[in-house]
């Protein structure tokens, strides 16, 4: 190839390449958002005593802020981790991302879309789902439980003995 | 009888109807040929056609109910348009006034919706029959491969008009839905060989609903999806696939 036809080749290919690149990258990066218009993931959730312990030792799931905030309150023991305290699960099935519903005759979360039940403390004990629910980190601040939603602890991956995903209480005295 | 021959023969005759249709009905072939030749939509058909393909116990016609099923769902689909805000806020009040209100509404969106699962159905009779006959062997190895990506754009577009109505069926099939693409082994944040970096707010999820939650990004997203780019991609792709049928030997013989 001489060198007229090399330039000409080159320039062709580069210039071509050059716009057809520049327009592919153009459309991946438009199609991502750089901001987002998503409700806010942290929110209060009032002070402690709003979430009782249950006196029988049982571990009480207490369902105020799942309309709004799609959480769960838990108080009680986590066999997982052996601690004792207040917990918050994000109330999404952990096999395809619907809403569970809290069944407290049954003591389970079930969830409606195809089936998978969670004992209490948020493990998986039938249906499809592969690993336990997603703990939430949750905190004291001023007087209140404050929980954010973006950070999430999974057991699978030994997340749960974090401090943050539990606010430690003692154990009531039978 | 004169009279009606006269008025035949002064619409026929007149330089506006020339000028539209270039060749008259006498039944030859060269005559035959033009129509076919002549006509924007019918030149990707061939000038003629073998007899054996026009059987319908060989081709069941599965692919052309399949072309008038789309038909029918852009008709329906472009009049429904007509009254559908693809919003949070009024997406779901705009398909119950469709439903109860609009004059025809329910017979549009019933034909639209019937119209959908028809072509799915007819789709997949139509692969399992050019599979059966062997229609899919060489010289016709590209129009599988186009019949292919058409079949997925198909499903795809049943997927997208799924969400529209945004009610409690739509809202959590598409969660469901979305939530599969997570585990898309390397672009999906919870599927295998996913790099670190793939995160929930970065993964192919994300950019399919435009953020983590299907909210009103993701109506949008759905809607344009639906109503034009898919449509969009799947008309041209329609256009080479029959177009293919023709250049690669016509609809195959009984084996």
């Amino acid at each position: 190839m001489g060198r007229r036809k090399f330039f000409k080749a080159f320039g062709w290919i580069g210039t071509l390449a050059g716009m057809a690149g520049s327009s592919l990258f153009l459309l991946v990066k438009f199609l991502f958002p750089r901001a987002l218009y998503e409700p806010a993931t942290e929110f209060k959730a009032g002070p402690p005593s709003n979430y009782p312990p249950d006196p029988g030792g049982r571990i009480r799931v207490y369902e105020n802020y799942k309309t709004t905030e799609r959480v769960w309150i838990v108080h009680g023991d986590d066999p997982t981790t052996g601690k004792h305290g207040i917990y918050a699960f994000y109330a999404q099935c952990t096999h395809l991302g619907c809403t569970p519903r809290w069944l407290e005759n049954e003591g389970k979360f079930k969830c409606p879309c195809h089936g998978s039940g969670f004992y209490p403390y948020g493990v998986n004990f039938e249906g499809p789902a592969p690993r336990p629910l997603e703990k939430l980190a949750i905190q004291m601040l001023e007087g209140q439980v404050v929980i954010d939603k973006a950070q999430r602890y999974r057991e699978e991956k030994g997340q749960w003995s974090d401090a943050r995903s539990i606010i430690e209480t003692p154990r009531p005295v039978a | 009888m004169a009279f009606w021959q006269n008025l035949k023969d002064s619409i026929t005759g007149s330089q506006v109807w020339k000028s539209m249709f270039r060749h008259d009905y006498k039944d030859t072939r060269r005559n035959r040929a033009l129509q076919i030749l002549n006509n924007v939509f019918l030149h990707l058909h061939p000038v003629s056609v073998a007899r054996h393909a026009t059987k319908i116990r060989f081709t069941w016609c599965m692919g052309g109910i399949t072309f008038l099923m789309f038909l029918i769902c852009t008709v329906t689909g472009v009049l429904l348009m007509f009254y559908y805000r693809p919003t949070p806020e009024y997406a779901y009040t705009d398909i119950t006034h469709l439903a109860f209100d609009v004059s025809f509404g329910p017979l549009l969106r019933n034909m639209h919706r019937w119209a959908a699962h028809g072509m799915v159905i007819a789709i997949w009779l139509h692969m399992l029959r050019v599979f059966m006959t062997g229609s899919y062997k060489k010289p016709r190895e590209f129009n599988w491969g186009v019949g292919v990506v058409l079949l997925v754009l198909t499903l795809f577009l049943s997927f997208t008009g799924y969400l529209l109505p945004w009610d409690q069926l739509a809202y959590w099939a598409v969660t469901v839905g979305t939530t599969m693409a997570k585990s898309h082994p390397g672009i999906g944040a919870e599927g295998p060989l996913t790099p670190e970096f793939v995160t929930q707010a970065n993964d192919i999820r994300f950019v399919l609903l435009g953020g983590t939650t299907v909210g009103e990004v993701a109506l949008l997203r759905f809607y344009v999806l639906h109503c034009i780019f898919v449509p969009l991609i799947a008309s041209i792709l329609m256009a080479v696939h029959f177009w293919r049928v023709r250049k690669d030997g016509g609809i195959s013989g009984p084996m």
